[in-house]
């Protein structure tokens, strides 16, 4: 699994931290009454103190302080019922106060872990060194006006959960992991909703480089605002090589923010002068420290729900998935809901099959999710209900799939209407093996004279005779008697 | 001294306070002067003493998770210095 | 009952009203005048006679004569332009704000009109608050009624002083002001008026433009401790939207006038036996602890041993907070902008011009003590000694129950004095700056005279939250100085 990247004269090894921004779930922003709706018309989800006007103060929003707490349980960390908030002082257009409400050296999570799936059984635990809230800066376009930049401030103030990864990741791979498994336990948790595209998950990725087997922390660089998976694994990449390249030629790394961009995969300097950064963090007096009892914290506990690692541990033993089919079900919770109401008092391992390979593949080439899936979970528990009770074959159930797509009716209407049961009826398939038998007599002769393999070419004519609706089974099995005795 | 004219442009920088070149001395020495003064601090023994977070005794009171504000943009841009179609606006910032 | 409306106090008004002898629209005109007169104090920054006729009319057609009125029904006063108040300009005393006119209403100017009170205008201050002279206005200075034997104009005080001038010189009843580190107390005391600085968290901070967010506190600026008494209880008032507002029910402060302190514990610190405070101001000290004692109290030598601090530590806190809060002034949003070719040429122009010489001292100052690498020797080293500070206090009200001290080292100044030395001007609130740090109420009552016929104050600090003493004990110093002296502003008028 090792990640290792070869120099002009030495091997490297890539050390990577990150730090992800989760728009909090809430109606209402942080410290303000306006809404957190995205969109809307320019500067109309902004209440007076998202604007900075005089005098206007902070209160906090009860339910932004339970999704932290909620997600710090969530990733199994320590909670710390007294956590301050603190400024970061810095001036942009689209940060109306002049500084950020933050949270510094107390933060209300501290550390906690996440575990990695690397594949087929294959789990790694990554460290979180903190969880800390925030809140989010307005927008700020540049394409509108020659000479001006507009500011618009629904987004200023709206929570933000910003995630700090130990600098325990070594590979694209790991980051594409953490990245996908922390996803999934916001949206377990129902404290993120994980959109990247939207912006309410972002990532700084930082990235240095050591020579395999060095324990030192070398000079790192951060790439800010990353939004998507594939871009953060891109990012890494180009940005180990980078170094790497820097290190054989004997140079040095500048500790500095660069862009990643997107359209070819680097990343560059992102300021041309070197401009001195000083956030003079201090503790916000207008917000006492934020303190809550072990009540409250339990409260919250008593709510969580199953998360993935629980879940996919529960598909193995409970259903019998293998690790690995449970762990692709269980990465999205939609998934994982969808397969647990299919396998409902049906054979799991029939339900996780073709969820995973007929479903899966279907959503994947149309680009859809699963709640958009055309094919609702009652319609696909039918469908497996038709294979188990034998009315229809295996192979028959994929073409009623097909047709349920095309046609948005019912498996059992479809079954009905094209008259795809499975013929149970011995008669029925003696005729038809009967006539097959009879015009075939040299193939006959062969199998009688030793080649048995060809039985399942008589299987497949008959099969072909009776339009697929002969059950394979009782058409081999009289097949044998007939010819073999 | 304890400041020098850099210092001064610095945290006039930091401050985004526009100092004219000819006035930095004069507020290095001004600044100076308080510094040292406050430089009195030192000579306190505050080994284990906890610095003070807030005077009131309260903590952070929390709100329920309602809207009640916002919906109100023409009265947040109402003392705008330059607006347009509901936006702030302000130079070119360029990345 | 003097027969100028405009020089009763609130509880003579109140009286007046309620009889019917006469209404709040007379009673606001008579300030009107008065005000007009009063101009070349420059107390005010805005004037609103309109706005206050209007508000008396309705006052006065509220007023049923059922005795049931709030206190400052129909009271006409200032509102120190700290305030934001809808639809009327709010500057700070600063070029920055210029045009700023609020959509909204602070908690406690708004709790003042929901109670009836009849807003005159916005008074003067120091700039954002920052001054003990109510030189650093972008309006101008405040002239205090008060003159010298020399003639000479004097100031104010500050921050307060344009509430301050205003009280004094009866053009209005009463005013509300902010104390940060001595705003509304020291510039009570050069203008011989109350000033009451409640205890942090008691008066909601909401729609006052922030100076010090942890220092920070409204209060009412009177002619008398009852009216003060009165106005505050219309003010003070748990607010949802402070966090850091008080949860405490508010007392009835007027009902603790009982004028009866016999047993009550009387601390003398030792510690604000300064070095070169004059002779007159120790003098006039230790007249008030005598009425106190001859009153009934009981008077107990304390020690605050971290009072020497206190300034130094005042000026790391409060302009570290300043500096942050003032980063909201940057020309985006609101008040004035000086153009620029980039974004940060604009904030720094009009920050740069936006601002006067003592706000950009104290952000400067803030911006140097929290910067990397001085965090931990100013910064959180100065909220350390805070800390102890704040014990001296809580372990002398084991032995007493308030403390006694001088409001200021001096007498108003002249015009022009202690301008080119911003620590001598700091000074001034050396004894009013340590009650701020620890949160704690004060108040200033004038006491005596000085040799050049000034008025002084004695401050007594009392116990957080605990206001009903501290105005006891004010009432009964307050009638045993028996101050009936009179500004020559007013002598004259």
């Amino acid at each position: 699994m090792s990640y290792i990247l070869q120099g002009e004269t030495c091997e490297w090894e890539v050390v990577i931290g990150l730090e992800v921004h989760c728009q909090v779930v809430s109606n209402a922003k942080l410290f303000s009454g306006a809404s957190t709706d995205f969109g809307g018309e320019p500067n109309d989800h902004v209440d007076l103190l998202d604007a900075g006007l005089p005098g206007m103060l902070p209160v906090i929003n009860e339910v932004c302080v339970e999704q932290a707490v909620r997600t710090g349980l969530g990733l199994k960390a320590q909670i710390n019922n007294r956590s301050v908030f603190s400024r970061k002082n810095y001036f942009y257009a689209d940060m109306p106060f002049g500084y950020q409400i933050t949270q510094f050296d107390q933060p209300i999570v501290g550390e906690g872990t996440i575990v990695l799936e690397l594949g087929e059984g294959h789990y790694r635990e990554v460290g979180v060194e903190r969880l800390h809230l925030e809140t989010d800066a307005g927008k700020s376009m540049h394409d509108q006006h020659p000479t001006k930049s507009f500011i618009d401030l629904n987004r200023a103030g709206v929570a933000l959960m910003e995630i700090v990864s130990k600098p325990d990741l070594r590979s694209p791979e790991e980051v594409g992991a953490y990245l996908r498994k922390l996803r999934s336990i916001v949206r377990y948790l129902g404290t993120c909703d994980g959109n990247m595209d939207e912006g309410s998950m972002r990532c700084d990725v930082n990235v240095s480089v050591r020579p395999v087997g060095s324990e030192e922390l070398r000079t790192r660089c951060e790439m800010k605002n990353v939004n998507s998976v594939r871009f953060a694994m891109q990012a890494v990449e180009y940005e180990a090589q980078r170094h790497i390249e820097i290190y054989d030629e004997g140079g040095e790394i500048k500790q500095e923010t660069r862009l990643f961009d997107s359209s070819n995969g680097t990343t560059r300097s992102m300021r041309s002068k070197e401009e001195a950064h000083d956030y003079r963090y201090f503790p916000d007096p207008d917000l006492p420290p934020l303190v809550f009892s072990d009540e409250f914290v339990e409260q919250i506990r008593a709510t969580l729900p199953e998360l993935p690692d629980e879940r996919r541990e529960r598909y193995v033993s409970d259903y019998g998935l293998s690790e690995y089919d449970a762990g692709i079900l269980v990465a999205e919770k939609d998934n994982a809901v969808y397969f647990e109401e299919v396998a409902k008092g049906r054979d799991a391992k029939l339900a996780a099959n073709w969820i995973i390979s007929t479903l899966f593949g279907l959503l994947k080439k149309e680009g859809k999710s699963i709640s958009e899936s055309p094919i609702s979970a009652d319609r696909l528990g039918k469908l497996l209900d038709l294979i188990s009770n034998d009315t229809i074959s295996g192979r028959i159930a994929k073409d009623v799939f097909e047709m349920m797509i095309e046609t948005g009716n019912d498996p059992e209407t479809i079954v009905e209407e094209k008259g795809l049961k499975q013929i149970t009826d011995t008669g029925a398939i003696e005729g038809a093996v009967d006539e097959i038998i009879a015009a075939n007599p040299d193939k006959v002769a062969e199998v009688q004279g030793g080649k048995e393999q060809l039985i399942g070419w008589f299987v497949g004519q008959v099969m072909k005779a009776t339009q697929g609706k002969a059950n394979p089974g009782a058409v081999n099995g009289m097949l044998k008697k007939k010819l073999l005795g | 001294m304890s400041l020098d004219k850099a210092d001064v442009r610095k945290i006039a920088y930091l401050a985004r306070i526009k100092v004219p070149d000819e006035d930095l001395d004069h507020l290095a020495g001004e600044l100076s002067q308080i510094i040292d003064w406050v430089e009195q601090l030192a000579e306190v023994n505050t080994d284990g003493v906890e610095p003070m977070a807030s005077v009131s005794d309260v903590t952070l009171p929390m709100r329920e998770d309602v809207i009640t504000g916002g919906n109100r943009p023409a009265e947040v841009t109402a003392n705008a210095p330059e607006e347009n179609k509901g936006f702030f606006l302000v130079p070119k910032v360029v990345e | 009952m003097s027969n100028k409306l405009n020089q009763l106090t609130i509880s003579e008004a109140r009286d007046g009203l309620e009889k019917g002898d006469f209404t709040s629209v007379e009673l606001t005109e008579s300030c009107i005048g008065a005000m007009e007169k009063a101009r070349g104090l420059n107390a005010y920054i805005t004037e609103t006679p309109e706005l206050a006729l209007e508000r008396a009319k309705a006052s006065d057609e509220r007023r049923s004569g059922d005795g049931a009125a709030s206190g400052m029904e129909g009271i006409p006063i200032a509102v120190k332009d700290l305030f934001c108040t809808e639809g009327v300009l709010t500057t700070a005393g600063s070029h920055i704000l210029d045009g700023y006119k609020p959509v909204y209403e602070s908690t406690v100017s708004n709790n003042l009109r929901q109670g009836g009170a009849v807003m005159l205008g916005k008074a003067n201050l120091d700039e954002f608050a920052m001054g003990s002279a109510n030189i650093t206005s972008y309006y101008g200075n405040v002239i205090n009624p008060w003159k010298a034997t020399d003639g000479k104009d004097l100031v104010p005080g500050g921050s307060s002083g344009g509430s301050a001038a205003a009280v004094a010189s009866h053009t209005c009843l009463a005013a509300t002001g902010t104390d940060t580190g001595g705003s509304i107390r020291q510039p009570a005391s050069f203008c011989g008026i109350v000033g009451m600085k409640p205890t942090y968290g008691r008066c909601s901070r909401w729609g006052i433009v922030a100076f010090a967010s942890s220092l920070d506190q409204a209060g009412p600026m009177t002619k008398t401790v009852r009216d003060s008494a009165i106005m505050l209880n219309s003010m003070a008032g748990h607010d949802p939207k402070d966090s850091t507002s008080s949860p405490k029910a508010t007392p009835n402060f007027e009902a603790a006038l009982t004028g009866d302190i016999k047993g009550l514990r009387v601390g003398i610190p030792a510690e604000y036996k300064m070095d070169g405070t004059p002779e007159e101001i120790v003098k006039l000290w230790d007249q008030g602890t005598q009425w106190l004692k001859d009153a009934g109290a009981e008077i107990v030598d304390i020690s605050l041993p971290h009072t020497k601090y206190a300034l130094a530590t005042y000026y790391i806190v409060a302009p570290a907070e300043a500096s942050a809060n003032l980063a909201r002034y940057d020309g985006v949003r609101y008040g004035l902008r000086v153009d620029g070719e980039s974004l940060d040429d604009m904030y720094m122009n009009t920050r740069g011009e936006g601002f006067g010489k003592e706000v950009q001292r104290r952000i400067l100052m803030g911006a140097y003590v929290l910067s990397a690498g001085y965090y931990d020797a100013y910064y959180k080293k100065a909220q350390q000694v805070r800390t102890l500070i704040s014990k001296d206090f809580n372990d002398a009200y084991e032995k007493v129950d308030v403390i006694l001290t001088p409001t200021a080292p001096s007498a108003a100044f002249a015009i022009g004095e202690k301008m080119d030395d911003p620590i001598a001007m700091y000074l001034n609130d050396v004894f009013t700056v340590p009650t701020s740090m620890a949160g704690l109420p004060g108040i200033s009552l004038p006491a005596g005279l000085s040799s050049s016929g000034l008025p002084l104050g004695l401050q007594l600090i009392g116990r957080a939250f605990d206001e009903e003493t501290l105005y006891r004990a004010a009432g009964v110093l307050e009638t045993a100085a028996n101050f009936s002296a009179v500004p020559a502003f007013v002598e004259g008028a």
